[in-house]
């Protein structure tokens, strides 16, 4: 299936323009771009840092808690009875999901930039909690901009930001969701750009950002191949993990790219189904387009207005994906999938049940992917899905879901 | 061929004078506001016009702008409407520029080719696409050129100088500069600052400088025009408009509403010495 694709064009990618294949780009305002090439110089010149790579290298190892351990989920497996499933423990990352992983190399970067002030978008809350973390660790003023619609269905997270000393700032324009978050965040920073650094939470947003928030997520990928290969002798068959903007994911995948047999699925949310409309599926329903500084597949009408979204799960409700996935469809190294809310929930229940570990209703969309294409495989194959985040803060949303009150 | 704009340029310098650019959503505060709307403020003193096109992310914009657009996506309006309203206003105005300025998505969708085939054919002179850098503008530029437009682009506060060279020397029509960090509507105008900005640019380009964002008022106004060639007032008479049509004033007497500040604000240009 992945035979035929050029090895040499994932080194290719983003190009010097930040882009993947038509995909990428720097679609923002006058006002930002000098921002982008300041933030995309400072940080060529630091990743080749030594220094750089072994501060970063030490808050994973001690703040974070990395490595993540991959985990055989044994009775999982057994209960369906094809490929072994082993999970690859994001959730068990300080603050419980692996956006940490980009929060922290970001939050480096600002503080190198000699920024004061950090601002974020956030859908389920886990980038913005990740972000006011590291903004209290390092003494910065954190804002985080999170829909109206957001706030209200992840009200413990929103605490867990006070907490910490950040700002909420809910967002009540367009759709009170992620990509509201997101034009409100873009609207701080251009007018704050001086003293702020603008922390995005996937591999979304203007170039460098793409190329930035993946590299940072790719130590999921590392750990989980050399964890394969000490656990299993072999690489995975296959790997699954869920799309928001496509950062867990691509965290998992870009590793293992060149490797032939390792074919990767990338789960988005079906929401009621993608007949219905009613879903935030724009790789598997969508088109390509232009938002949020890059182009992209996108849910748009025929007039180019941006769809509204709809899943269970905030932190996959977005119109929009990270273009390298765009580009992963299109060249066929990636098949792009759904899994719809109610797959999701019984996955959550599931995978709570029978292994005692609770995912976030994201990750649970993966699971749901994977439960089902581990039924089609056999017990010598395995399979590693991005468990991306603990599932405590959808607690909620569940229980509202069962019609349980507190 | 002098485009409409140039031209437009060109005789307001021999007479001495600035341009007065408004700036409206199409389709706020409602569908049948926008042509009667368009030349009323012509009559007002009106030089060009620029007319938005709704979009539902406008992410450079401020509330003011903002509640414009959804107000007009309320009302239907998309792209094509927009070029439909400059077509309807052509019938009686053939020398007013009109000039574009919307985000790059709704243009992408309809396609560069077919969007600057469907400009042309309605009568609009130039695109202003707030989120396509000269970086990204190949593609669409083509288009524009192909069909003789203007492309208008943006410097900012933050444009470094050899930056400001790449973008004068890819633009006609105008220079749109953007007078603060920062989105529609916002912040409190700095005259010295615009005019230092406005005489780098001028070391790169001969085209006519036009400066947006943070003009409210007559005074405001005036001061900008004491350095620019041209004048964009934008959220004040959006915000104008919305408030006379929350009040439940007719059409009439909501675009009289807005012309009144219009007018007030093209004495304060007149009134500019330079
Ligand atoms: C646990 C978890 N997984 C996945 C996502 C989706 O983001 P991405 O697709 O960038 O990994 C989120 C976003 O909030 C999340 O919190």
């Amino acid at each position: 299936m992945t035979t035929e694709i050029d090895k040499t064009l994932f080194d290719t990618v983003p190009d010097a323009e930040g882009r993947f294949g038509v995909y990428g780009g720097k679609f923002v305002a006058e006002t930002l771009m000098s921002a982008l090439a300041e933030l995309e110089s400072l940080y060529r010149k630091l990743s080749n840092d030594p220094e750089f790579q072994r501060e970063l290298d030490e808050d994973l190892a001690h703040y974070v808690g990395r490595p993540s351990p991959l985990y055989f989920a044994r009775r999982w497996s057994e209960q369906i009875g094809g490929a072994r499933i082993y999970l690859k423990r994001e959730d068990l990352n300080h603050t419980g999901a692996h956006k940490v992983n980009n929060t922290i190399g970001q939050a480096l970067l600002a503080k190198h930039m000699g920024k004061r002030r950090v601002i974020a978008e956030t859908g389920a809350g886990q980038h913005g909690v990740a972000t006011a973390t590291i903004a209290a660790r390092l003494g910065l003023e954190c804002q985080v901009f999170m829909g109206e619609e957001d706030v209200r269905r992840q009200a413990l997270n929103v605490y867990r930001m006070k907490l910490l000393g950040a700002e909420v700032i809910p967002v009540t324009s367009g759709s009170k969701t992620l990509k509201d978050a997101m034009n409100e965040a873009m609207r701080d920073w251009v007018t704050n750009v001086d003293d702020t650094f603008y922390i995005i939470g996937t591999v979304a947003g203007p170039h460098p950002y793409p190329e930035i928030v993946r590299d940072f997520q790719c130590v999921i990928g590392r750990e989980a191949r050399a964890q394969s290969l000490e656990q299993t002798g072999r690489l995975p068959d296959a790997l699954v993990a869920c799309v928001g903007g496509g950062s867990n994911a691509i965290g998992l995948f870009h590793p293992f790219l060149k490797d032939d047999g390792v074919a990767m699925y990338g789960v988005e949310a079906g929401g009621h189904g993608v007949a219905t409309g009613e879903h935030a599926a724009p790789l598997t329903a969508g088109t390509p387009g232009v938002l949020h500084g890059n182009r992209t597949y996108l849910m748009q009408d025929e007039d180019g207005q941006i769809l509204h979204t709809h899943s269970v799960s905030a932190g996959l409700d977005y119109p929009g994906v990270g273009p390298e996935h765009s580009w992963l469809k299109d060249i066929g190294r990636v098949q792009y999938v759904v899994a719809d809310d109610k797959e999701a929930l019984d996955a959550f229940h599931t995978l709570t049940r029978v292994e005692g570990i609770m995912p976030a209703l994201e990750s649970s969309h993966a699971l749901a992917y994977a439960g089902k294409l581990a039924a089609g495989m056999s017990p010598d194959q395995h399979i590693v899905v991005n468990l991306s985040g603990r599932g405590d803060k959808d607690i909620h949303t569940v229980a509202e879901i069962d019609g349980i009150q507190f | 061929m002098v485009s409409r704009i140039a031209g437009r340029f060109q005789e307001l310098a021999a007479q001495g004078r600035k341009a007065l650019i408004p700036y409206v959503v199409a389709g706020d505060p409602g569908v049948a506001v926008t042509v009667p709307l368009m030349h009323a403020l012509v009559e007002a003193g009106a030089d060009i016009i620029e007319l938005g096109v709704p979009f539902s992310d406008p992410m450079s914009e401020g509330p003011t702008i903002q509640l414009a657009h959804e107000r007009a996506l309320a009302n239907k309006v998309r792209l094509r409407d927009a070029l439909d309203m400059v077509r309807a206003f052509r019938e009686q105005d053939s020398t007013t520029p009109v000039l574009l300025m919307g985000y790059a998505n709704p243009v992408e969708r309809m396609g560069y080719a077919a969007f600057a085939d469907a400009a042309t054919a309605a009568g609009v002179d130039a695109l202003l696409t707030v989120d396509i850098p000269p970086e990204e503008v190949a593609g669409v530029n083509a288009e524009l050129h192909r069909v003789g437009m203007d492309n208008i682009f943006l410097i900012a506060p933050t444009t470094p100088d050899a930056r400001i060279a790449t973008i004068t020397g890819q633009a006609s029509g105008f220079i749109y500069y953007v007078a603060l960090k920062g989105v529609t509507g916002a912040g409190h105008l700095d005259t010295a600052d615009v005019a230092a900005h406005l005489a780098r640019i001028r070391e790169t380009t001969d085209l006519p400088l036009a400066v947006g964002f943070g003009i409210k008022d007559a005074a405001s106004a005036r001061a900008v025009a004491e350095v620019a060639e041209g004048v964009v007032v934008g959220s004040a008479l959006v915000q104008r408009l919305a408030e006379s049509a929350a009040a439940g004033a007719s059409n009439e007497q909501t675009i009289a509403h807005a012309v009144e500040l219009l007018s007030e604000i093209r004495r304060g240009i007149d009134g500019a010495s330079f």
